[in-house]
């Protein structure tokens, strides 16, 4: 097992306007707060998917090559709540071997819950 | 949701043009920068979203009441710019817990040859009425 550098992101609503405009994912619950609080959830919150794709920004800052990733994914078990004022989100990822694959887990914090579970997003490389 | 949506595709809408614009903006918002290769890691959920948009429509659900469960990609080759990409969505499995829809899909991401680029599986939750009223 061996560990990536942590690295911290922030995010705000303004970030979540661009990639509802970028992915086409206008699902109001990403930008507006009464209608987040209308369907039950806390507040505005963060696309699972623009989370994500901070993971594979983050995986890329690690050093690990797009062409080389054969599975990316995660289990979204706790919204990265946005309010106005914007929320940071912190992640850590370990590698460990697979018989002839690596898998890197990334676990993704957000106000020191965890984001993805069990054990975080997950990638798995090619040999 | 009637469980006789297990099994049942829905037809892709229409190809999807992968352009360097998009690639940008959409790395772009994830503070990146695209300066060509392959495409950001989970680009295909810009079809693939459409695709969804598609089965949800035909099944007359409010994407405000969909909230993203699980999403997994898996890579037969990195997108590029110039793909054609066509996604066909096919409901896997349908749970009803606590008025909720829990539905698994699988989206088969292909290029203009009709060769697999990448097969995502989401899980989504349909919120149901009741629950978020309470």
């Amino acid at each position: 097992m061996s560990d990536f550098e942590t690295r911290t992101y922030s995010v705000t609503r303004a970030d979540l306007v661009a990639y509802a405009a970028a992915s086409g994912d206008h699902n109001p619950i990403h930008q507006d707060e009464e209608i987040a609080r209308s369907v039950g959830l806390p507040g505005v919150i963060a696309h699972g998917m623009f989370t994500l794709a901070l993971v594979a920004r983050y995986l890329g800052e690690c050093g690990v090559a797009t062409g080389d990733v054969s599975e990316l994914g995660g289990k979204f078990v706790k919204p990265v709540v946005v309010p106005a004022e914007g929320a940071e989100v912190t992640m850590t990822g370990s590698a460990r071997v697979d018989g002839d694959e690596t898998v890197v887990a990334v676990e993704v914090l957000c106000d020191g819950a965890k984001v993805f579970g069990p054990r975080g997003a997950q990638a798995r490389l090619r040999a | 949701m009637d469980a006789s949506i297990v099994g049942r595709s829905f037809p892709p809408p229409a190809p999807f043009e992968v352009t360097e614009a998009a690639l940008a903006d959409f790395a772009a918002s994830v503070g990146q920068s695209y300066d060509g290769g392959p495409a950001p890691l989970t680009f295909p959920i810009v079809p693939a979203f459409a695709a969804m948009m598609g089965f949800l429509a035909a099944e007359e659900i409010d994407l405000s009441r969909v909230v993203h469960g699980e999403q997994k990609f898996s890579y037969e080759r990195p997108v590029v710019v110039g793909d054609l990409l066509s996604v066909t969505l096919t409901v896997a499995t349908l749970r009803q817990i606590g008025g909720n829809d829990i539905v698994g899909t699988t989206s088969a991401v292909t290029d203009a040859d009709g060769a697999l680029v990448c097969t995502g599986t989401a899980t989504l939750v349909h919120r149901g009425v009741e629950e978020a009223e309470q």
